[in-house]
């Protein structure tokens, strides 16, 4: 999976750069994301402005990493999602349960 | 992959064997996608079936490909696709145990799990699912309706 982690403003963002998360690289992520908790990570951005797509698997794997980072009295926040994936998060009613940003620079600033 | 000429009320016939690999799941999806694109009549929002009919084959896929057994010889789904005139039907065939649809639990939505919401998903968004157990095949039949 093409992952970018970068900190700005005390965030550790994780930018996905594949059009896609399903059942191939889910678990990529899950585990990516978990491996940044275990380190220390307790304020973590999902930047999901390059995604097209989402299926159960995915939206699975960021719901571990919100838990688990809430269960470390921490962050963890989306941004940037396309319209359709958006909608996932609404059937599911999954956009109650996380905390949403339509946009990253907005909500988070610049870093500069 | 195989498109044919319309024949009876069949416009668009597509007929996909892959193996039950995850890595295959994009290719899967993404016919399902174009296909979406190529109807002529469809006045709903496209963009959103689009997206539909990926996350259906791509759920439907997954589904198949978690429950094959590995060292089975037949090792793949099979996938087909019919556009008609209405509707838009949907096989996915295993070959594998095969399950009770009926005895799927719904998930809760109040205490979100990490899996199960794919049949969830798939029985949300499209207007018909069923599930038919054969001597040698199972086939997991999924319409949607075309207004």
């Amino acid at each position: 999976m093409n992952l970018k982690q970068e900190k700005i403003n005390d965030y550790s963002v994780l930018t996905i750069l594949d059009e896609r998360i399903d059942a191939h690289n889910s678990g990529e992520l899950k585990v990516y994301l978990l491996q940044m908790i275990e380190g220390g990570e307790k304020r973590i951005i999902v930047h999901l402005g390059h995604v097209r797509f989402i299926d159960s698997s995915g939206l699975g794997a960021l719901l571990s990493g919100n838990k688990q980072v809430l269960a470390r009295s921490g962050e963890f926040a989306l941004t940037n999602i396309q319209k359709q994936v958006l909608s996932m998060f609404e059937l599911t009613r999954l956009n109650r349960v996380f905390d949403i940003h339509d946009d990253f620079t907005e909500s988070f600033g610049n870093g500069t | 992959m195989e498109l044919r000429a319309p024949m009876c009320d069949t416009f668009i016939h597509v007929d996909v064997v892959i193996p039950t690999q995850t890595k295959y799941l994009a290719l899967i999806a993404s016919i399902g996608e174009r296909i979406a694109k190529e109807l002529d009549n469809f006045t709903g929002d496209r963009e959103a079936l689009s997206y539909q009919l990926n996350l259906v084959l791509t759920e439907a896929t997954v589904n198949v490909i978690k429950h094959a057994c590995e060292d089975d010889i037949k090792n793949c789904v099979r996938v087909t696709i019919n556009l008609q005139e209405d509707a838009l039907n949907i096989k996915v065939y295993d070959y594998g145990q095969g399950f009770d649809l009926e005895a799927v639990p719904l998930p809760d939505l109040d205490h979100p799990g990490e899996s199960g919401m794919g049949l969830f998903l798939i029985r949300s968004l499209m207007d018909s699912v069923t599930y038919t157990q054969h001597a040698d095949y199972n086939v997991l039949e999924i319409i949607k309706y075309l207004k």
